[in-house]
C-alpha cells in the first residue's frame, strides 16, 4: 500500500544546534571574592558580556564544597548583564539546587538527552519550592502564612513572596521580584534574584542575617542601629542597598 | 485509635526523656492506657529515668525485626498499672529503626492504648526523624537559652515539613511548647530569656514552664518520674502541665522570683 504523503503544516520543527558558550568555570564559593573578581572582569570588555548567555562549570569545585548559593551567584552574573542558563558538571545536590534557580543541567554528552518533561520538571520544583504547577508561569505572588522556620528555604519564582509572619534565624526567603515580611525578619531575604534591580525588600522589623537585592547584598553586622528593629524597605540605587524607613 | 504524641526539641539535653517519662506517668494516674518508647538506639535513657532498666529482656528493634513480640518487649510499670515502657536496643544503632518497622509497632500499640509517646533523641538526623514521622501531636521541649530556641526552631520546621501529615497534606501536626529548666531569679536579672522573649522568636503557645529544680537530678537517681515528687515545684509544674494538655486552662505557676522567708533562709528550703 503505498503510504500518503502527508502535507507538512506545522507551526515549528525541532533541530539540534551546536553552540559556543563562555564557561564560567568555578573554583571555590567564596562569594565576596566573586563578585570582586566578576566586577574586574567584566569592566575590561563590559560589551562582550552583555546578554552573553554563560553555562556555570562545577566540576572544579572540590567535592568538600559546602552548597552553592545559586540564588546570589546567579543574581550578581545577571546583575553584570550576563544570561547565566546552566550548570555543567557538580553534584547531584548541586544540581538540585541549581533546578531550583531554573538553570537547566548541561550534559556532557554529544548527543542530546531527553529533556525532562516540563509537567514532570514544575513537580519536582513543587516539592521543593511548594509553586503552583504550571508550565506557563505567570507572574504570580507566592503566599505564606505560617513562620518560616529555621532551616527551610522558600522560593518565589516569576514573582513576590509574601510572608504574613516571622521570618526565623537560618531561614531563607528568596523571590524574583519583591519580598514582603508582615512580621519579624529574622533570616535571608534576597530578593530579585533573577536580575531585577527594582525589586525591593519590606519587612515589619529588620533584623535580618542577610539582604540582598539582585545580587547586591548586606550582612548583619554592616546594618546600622538606627535602620534594624523596625519597619523598612530596602531598594537598589546605583549599587548600594538603600533602607528607609516605613 | 491512640493519639502519637513526640517529644522532641533538636538540642540534647534540655529534658526530653524526663518529660517523655513525666507526661507518660501523669496521663497514666489519670487513668489512660500509655505506652513510652525509648527512640534513642544506642543511647537509651528512658528505662533508667522509668526506673525499669534490670528489667529489660527485649527491645524496640527486636520487636521490629520480628525477633521478639510486643507483649515480651513492653514492660509494665511497677506503680501505674496503665502505663507500658518500650525500652530502645543499646547495642544495635539507628539504622535498625525502619519507617515500615515503626509504623507496624506504632499500629499496634494504637490497638490498646490511648497515648503513645516518642521519647525522641536529640538532634534532626534518622532516630530524630523516625520518633516525628507518625505524630499527632508534638511537645518541643526547649531551654530559655540562645542555642535551644534555634534548634527547637529548626525542628518546628522540620515538624511542619517532613511528618507524614504533612507529607500527606493532612492536618498538620498540633505543635506545643514546653519551657524548661526556667530560673526566674536569672531571668529578672536579665540573664537569662524570658518566656515572654522565647514566646516572640518562636510565635508557639506555652504549653508550660518547668522550673530548674533538684527534684530533677533526685528523680533520675532515684528512678521515679519527676511528676511523683508532688511537693516539688516541677512534680507540681508537669502536673500543670498534663492537665492543660488534657484541655484545662491553668495559670502559669513558677514563673516569678520566690521570696524566701527567714526560715526558709535560715534553714534552706531547697529540694
Amino acid at each position: 500500500m503505498q503510504a500518503a504523503t502527508s502535507e507538512t503544516s506545522s507551526v515549528f520543527e525541532l533541530k539540534s544546534g551546536r553552540f559556543t558558550l563562555p564557561n564560567l568555570r568555578l573554583f571555590h564559593t567564596n562569594m565576596d571574592q566573586f563578585a570582586e573578581q566578576l566586577d574586574k572582569q567584566v569592566n575590561m570588555a563590559p560589551a562582550f558580556f552583555q546578554n552573553t548567555p554563560v553555562v556555570i562549570d562545577l566540576s572544579q569545585l572540590s567535592k568538600q564544597t559546602a552548597e552553592v548559593d545559586f540564588a546570589l551567584l546567579v543574581g550578581l552574573m545577571r546583575g553584570q548583564g550576563m544570561v547565566p542558563i546552566g550548570i555543567r558538571g557538580g553534584t547531584s545536590r548541586q544540581q538540585e539546587l541549581a533546578e531550583l534557580m531554573e538553570l537547566a543541567i548541561l550534559s556532557e554528552q554529544h548527543n542530546n538527552e531527553r529533556q525532562k518533561p516540563v509537567a514532570a520538571k514544575a513537580t519536582a520544583q513543587n516539592k521543593s519550592a511548594g509553586n503552583v504547577s504550571a508550565t506557563l508561569r505567570p507572574q504570580i505572588s507566592k503566599l505564606v502564612t505560617r513562620p518560616v522556620r529555621s532551616g527551610q528555604r522558600i522560593y518565589a519564582a516569576g514573582g513576590d513572596l509574601i510572608i504574613t509572619s516571622q521570618v526565623s534565624n537560618g531561614a531563607e526567603v528568596i523571590a524574583d521580584g519583591n519580598i514582603h515580611v508582615y512580621g519579624t525578619l529574622r533570616g535571608r531575604a534576597l530578593a530579585g534574584v533573577k536580575g531585577n534591580r527594582e525589586a525591593r525588600i519590606f519587612c515589619q522589623n529588620l533584623q535580618a542575617e542577610l539582604i540582598s537585592i539582585a545580587g547586591q547584598y548586606r550582612i548583619n553586622e554592616s546594618l546600622k542601629e538606627e535602620q534594624m528593629n523596625r519597619p523598612v524597605q530596602i531598594s537598589l540605587s546605583d549599587k548600594r542597598l538603600e533602607i528607609q524607613s516605613l | 485509635m491512640a493519639r502519637i504524641i513526640v517529644v522532641t526539641s533538636g538540642k540534647g539535653g534540655v529534658g526530653k526523656t524526663t518529660t517523655s517519662a513525666a507526661l507518660a506517668m501523669g496521663l497514666a494516674h489519670k487513668g489512660n492506657r500509655v505506652a513510652v518508647i525509648d527512640f534513642d538506639v544506642g543511647l537509651r535513657n528512658l528505662d533508667l529515668i522509668m526506673g525499669c532498666e534490670r528489667r529489660v529482656v527485649y527491645d524496640f528493634v527486636n520487636v521490629i525485626n520480628g525477633e521478639a513480640n510486643l507483649n515480651q518487649a513492653l514492660i509494665k510499670d511497677k506503680r501505674e498499672d496503665n502505663l507500658y515502657i518500650l525500652p530502645a536496643s543499646q547495642t544495635r544503632d539507628k539504622d535498625a529503626l525502619t519507617i515500615e518497622g515503626v509504623d507496624k509497632v506504632l499500629n499496634e500499640l494504637s490497638q490498646t492504648f490511648d497515648y503513645i509517646i516518642c521519647d525522641s533523641p536529640a538532634g534532626i538526623e534518622r532516630g530524630a526523624t523516625m520518633a516525628m514521622y507518625f505524630a499527632d501531636d508534638a511537645i518541643v521541649v526547649t531551654n530559655p537559652e540562645v542555642s535551644s530556641v534555634r534548634d527547637s526552631d529548626r525542628m518546628l520546621g522540620i515538624l511542619a515539613s517532613k511528618s507524614r501529615r504533612a507529607e500527606k497534606g493532612l492536618e498538620p501536626i498540633r505543635e506545643y511548647l514546653l519551657l524548661t529548666r526556667y530560673a526566674a531569679e536569672r531571668v529578672s536579672k536579665g540573664e537569662m530569656l524570658s518566656v515572654d522573649d522565647v514566646q516572640e522568636i518562636l510565635s508557639l503557645d506555652l504549653l508550660g514552664v518547668i522550673p530548674e529544680s533538684q527534684a530533677v537530678l533526685n528523680a533520675s537517681n532515684s528512678g521515679n518520674p519527676v511528676i511523683m515528687d508532688d511537693d516539688s515545684d516541677a512534680g507540681q509544674a508537669y502536673s500543670d502541665v498534663v492537665s492543660r494538655y488534657l484541655g484545662e486552662d491553668l495559670p502559669h505557676r513558677f514563673l516569678d522570683v520566690r521570696k524566701k522567708g527567714l526560715l526558709v533562709r535560715l534553714f534552706g528550703g531547697q529540694r
